[in-house]
C-alpha cells in the first residue's frame, strides 16, 4: 500500500490554514467535478482523490492524525486504540464505523487508516453521487432503423432501455440515474450506453444518408425504363433516363436513414449505377454490335 | 398526475433545500416548473437536470449564472462529442 500525499493532491503544504484547503479543494473539484466531466474516468479517478484529501485535510482530528501518523501509517492502529479507550472514559462510546460508503471510494491507505468507510464527522458534507458505469451495446445497422425496446444487464441487473432509431456507431447514450448506488444519502450516478453499430448491409452510411450501388444492363441504360431498387425499408420503382452513364449518381430524398431523435425525419439514399455489358455473346449480337458500331463511325 | 410530476416542495423536502431556491432555477431557465390550481410541480423527466443544478451549487459552490454557463457548455459539448463521432464514421468510410 502507498502512502498517499493528500497536501501534494491538493497543491498544498503542511502549514496550509483550513481556507486555503478549502480554496484549493474548490478550484480543483470545479476542474474534475463527474458532472462538468461526463464520462470521463480520469476525472473522475482525480475528484475521488481530491475528496478524500480534502475529507482528512478539512477534518481537524483526521488531518492530526495524518500529519502525525500519515507516512508512518501501520502506526496509525495504536493511535485509533488510545482514542478509542479515551473515549469509552468518557462514557461517549466509539460510533460503529457505517458500511453505507463504497469500499472502493476511497483508497486502501485511507481505509487503513482511518477505519475503513467509516469515520466521518457526520458534518453532512460526504454526500457523493454514486459511481457512472459505462456498458457497450452492438446492434446492427438494421436494428437502429426503427426506435426499439431493449433490455440491457448491467451488474446484474436487467434495465430496459429506449434504442432511438439513427442512433449513430461509437454515439454515447446517458441513462440518468442507472448507475453505482450514492453515498450518505447521495444520488445514484448514471449509466453510459456507448453503441456499436454493426453495418452487415449492402448500404454505406453516412450520418442519415445512404449509399448503395445498383447494377443497370446495357439496354436499360441506352434505351432507359424502369427498375426495381432495394431502399433500406423496401424496393421501389425507378425510372432511369436514356442514355445514362456508368457510375450515375442519383438521390432518392428520404430514403435514406431516420434522422435520431426526429421522428418521421429521414436521410436520403444516394444510387450510384453500375453500367454491366453483356457477355457471351451469341454470334448474332456480336453482328448487331457491329452494325451499332459502324453507324458511331 | 403523479406519474409525470413531482411537487415542487416533495422534491424540496427531500433535498433540503427552500422552494425559492428551484424557483430561481425556473427563473434562470434552468428547469421547467409547471403549475396546476396555484400548486408547482417539476416534471419528473427534469429531475436529474435539477439534481445535477443541486449538486454543481452545493459541491462547487457555484452560483446560478455560473450554472447556467456550465449547462450552455456541457450542451454545446455534448454536441461536438456527436460531431466528432460521426466525422469519425464519415473517415472510417474511406478507409
Amino acid at each position: 500500500m502507498k502512502f498517499i500525499d493528500y497536501y501534494k493532491i491538493l497543491g498544498l503544504d503542511k502549514s496550509a490554514s483550513q481556507s486555503e484547503i478549502k480554496k484549493a479543494y474548490r478550484k480543483l473539484a470545479r476542474k474534475h467535478h463527474p458532472d462538468v466531466n461526463p464520462n470521463d474516468k480520469e476525472a473522475e479517478k482525480k475528484f475521488k482523490e481530491i475528496n478524500e484529501a480534502n475529507e482528512v485535510l478539512s477534518d481537524p482530528e483526521k488531518r492530526k492524525k495524518y500529519d502525525k501518523y500519515g507516512k508512518d501509517w501501520e502506526h496509525a492502529e495504536e493511535f485509533e486504540k488510545a482514542r478509542a479507550s479515551q473515549q469509552s472514559a468518557y462514557g461517549s462510546g466509539s460510533q460503529s464505523y457505517s458500511q453505507s460508503y463504497g469500499e472502493h471510494d476511497f483508497s486502501d491507505f485511507f481505509e487503513s487508516m482511518f477505519g475503513g468507510s467509516g469515520g466521518f464527522s457526520g458534518r453532512g458534507r460526504a454526500r457523493f453521487r454514486g459511481q457512472d458505469l459505462n456498458a457497450e451495446l452492438k446492434l446492427h445497422l438494421r436494428d437502429v432503423f426503427t426506435t426499439h425496446k431493449q433490455t440491457l444487464n448491467v451488474n446484474g441487473k436487467n434495465i430496459r432501455i429506449t434504442v432511438p432509431a439513427g442512433i449513430e456507431n461509437g454515439q454515447t447514450i446517458k441513462i440518468s440515474g442507472h448507475g453505482g448506488p450514492g453515498h450518505q444519502g447521495g444520488p445514484k450516478g448514471d449509466l453510459y450506453i456507448t453503441f456499436g453499430i454493426i453495418n452487415d448491409t449492402a448500404f454505406r452510411r453516412d450520418g442519415n444518408n445512404l449509399y448503395t450501388t445498383v447494377n443497370l444492363d446495357l439496354y436499360t441504360a441506352l434505351l432507359g425504363g424502369e427498375i426495381m431498387v432495394n431502399t433500406f425499408d423496401g424496393q421501389v420503382k425507378l425510372k432511369v433516363k436514356p442514355e445514362t452513364q456508368n457510375g450515375t449518381k442519383v438521390k432518392l430524398k428520404g430514403k435514406g436513414f431516420p434522422v435520431y431523435k426526429k421522428q418521421d425525419v429521414y436521410g436520403d439514399l444516394y444510387i450510384t449505377y453500375n453500367l454491366v455489358t453483356p457477355t457471351n455473346l451469341t454470334a448474332k449480337e456480336k453482328e448487331l454490335f457491329k452494325e451499332l458500331a459502324k453507324l458511331r463511325k | 398526475m403523479e406519474q409525470e410530476y413531482i411537487l415542487i416542495t416533495d422534491f424540496c423536502t427531500s433535498h433540503n433545500i427552500e422552494t425559492h431556491f428551484v424557483m430561481e432555477l425556473y427563473e434562470y431557465g434552468l428547469v421547467d416548473v409547471v403549475v396546476k390550481e396555484d400548486t408547482h410541480y417539476l416534471p419528473i423527466q427534469q429531475l436529474p437536470k435539477a439534481e445535477k443544478i443541486l449538486r454543481l451549487h452545493s459541491d462547487l459552490d457555484i452560483n446560478l449564472e455560473g450554472i447556467a454557463v456550465i449547462t450552455r457548455l456541457l450542451k454545446r459539448m455534448e454536441k461536438m462529442q456527436n460531431e466528432i463521432t460521426q466525422l469519425k464514421n464519415k473517415l472510417d468510410l474511406y478507409k
